[in-house]
């Protein structure tokens, strides 16, 4: 693991999922960092720009990385105009990952709200990877319109190999034949036993605590329901303390939390 | 054999559970209907007189705005209501619905229920209280799509 110092990877492929996203596909140049397991995330460095951290989306054999980036700022601009062949820096894998291996046997909920399909979108090819070892797979995606929808291709290909995908968008034209609403609408309608299942959930803070509230009164327990966090992660190795919330680093114990652990912690507004 | 009205009706979650009398004087109101795909069950301005309980299928609430064409406000799943106009004056549709596939229906006609809700108090309270729920939740659902959470960072 490359904890203090980038380790040079160069863009083999860029692609602009929206308006407002892209994907990079970054091939190790001197040697792969460790394998990031689902929910991890990488420090993405442009050189001379600065430094963000980005969820690790895709992997691959030979230790290249699949990571999708929101164009919302000066590194991440830097970032999204990377062209193929050029190089960046990445340090990492950091953090907790989801716990895939404490939901064998039971269905598992995977909650998306916009751009959080990123964070998710390794833990929904590992789980689909052991298919045999779950009961229902259900991934229930909410995005703001049609267009905002990531990996568009793939989700087609997702629900061919066993993933019951369920998708719902704030608003939309004529064209769209799907529904329209909030994606804990979803939640409250989703075939699932809530008794034996597990929930991971990734999105805007709010989208999450709605969510949160429709996942229990389905009968999801807190303890079973896994979300990630998103904060200013800026060391990625529990040393700054820009990324505390409450008694917890992010960087370092999340940024994949249970319900039932963190919370209490989303409520207070000075954190 | 075919179900009844009566018990159509107490298939819907937002009557789960009505007192059996009060199911009998709502299913006297109400009568089974369909449409196609694509057909439009109402539009904004018409006069509301029934509301719905979908059976199968999807409806889209729409509403036209001049240079971005129709927009698809909400969609009313399986088991939900669609319709409150029935309930205030003056009784007539704010958008459009228009049928996502084959839609199944139970159409409640809502000038009978007023009439019998006048008559039976407790009735329509029992309805009134079960329609606030679905008008809190479709609130709250609207608030938080307001609150634009899916928009990039400001």
């Amino acid at each position: 693991m490359s904890t203090m110092t980038p380790s040079a990877y160069r863009v083999t492929g860029r692609r602009r999922d929206t308006a407002d996203t892209c994907t990079l596909e970054l091939e190790p140049r001197n040697g792969a960092l460790g394998a990031p397991a689902p929910g991890q995330f990488t420090m993405l460095y442009a050189w001379g720009v600065g430094e963000v951290p980005i969820s690790v989306s895709g992997l691959d054999a030979g230790g290249r990385l699949v990571q999708t980036i929101r164009d919302v700022g000066s590194v991440t601009h830097k970032l999204c105009a990377l062209d193929p062949g050029t190089t960046l820096g990445v340090r990492g894998p950091f953090g907790r990952g989801w716990p895939l291996d404490a939901f064998a046997g039971a269905d598992v909920v995977v909650v998306a709200g916009g751009l959080g399909l990123a964070p998710l979108r390794l833990a929904v090819l590992a789980l689909l990877a052991r298919r045999e070892r779950y009961g229902r797979l259900l991934l229930l995606y909410g995005a703001r319109t049609p267009a905002d929808l990531l990996y568009r291709d793939e989700l087609a290909r997702w629900a061919e190999d066993g993933l019951d995908v369920q998708i719902t968008v704030d608003a939309a034209d004529a064209d769209w034949d799907g529904p329209v609403g909030v994606v804990g609408k979803l939640v409250a309608r989703a075939g699932f036993d809530p008794r034996n299942a597990a929930a991971l959930m990734c999105g805007p803070e709010v989208m999450m605590r709605f969510t949160a509230v429709a996942l229990a009164e389905r009968g999801v327990a807190p303890e079973r329901t896994y979300v990630s966090l998103e904060r200013s992660m800026k060391c990625g190795i529990g040393q700054c303390g820009h990324c505390q919330i409450g008694p917890t680093l992010v960087c370092l114990d999340g940024p994949v939390y249970s319900w039932a652990e963190i919370s209490r912690w989303l409520s207070v507004r000075e954190l | 054999m075919p179900q009844t009205v009566d018990t159509l009706v107490l298939e819907a979650p937002v009557f789960a559970g009505l007192d059996p009398a009060h199911a009998a004087q709502l299913a006297g109101c109400a009568q089974t209907t369909g449409w196609d795909d694509g057909e439009m069950l109402f539009r904004e301005g018409d006069p509301s007189d029934a509301f719905y309980v979908v059976r199968h299928g999807r409806v889209a609430l729409e509403v036209f705005v001049p240079g971005r064409g129709t927009l698809t406000v909400e969609t009313i799943e399986t088991g939900e209501v669609v319709g409150w106009s029935w309930l205030f004056p003056p009784y007539r549709w704010h958008f459009d619905g228009r049928a996502i596939g084959s839609v199944r229906a139970i159409a409640v006609d809502g000038a009978c229920l007023r009439g019998k809700c006048d008559d039976d108090p407790a009735l329509g309270y029992d309805l009134m209280r079960r329609f606030s729920q679905v008008m809190l939740e479709r609130l709250q659902a609207t608030r938080l799509r307001l609150a634009d959470v899916y928009g990039a960072p400001r």
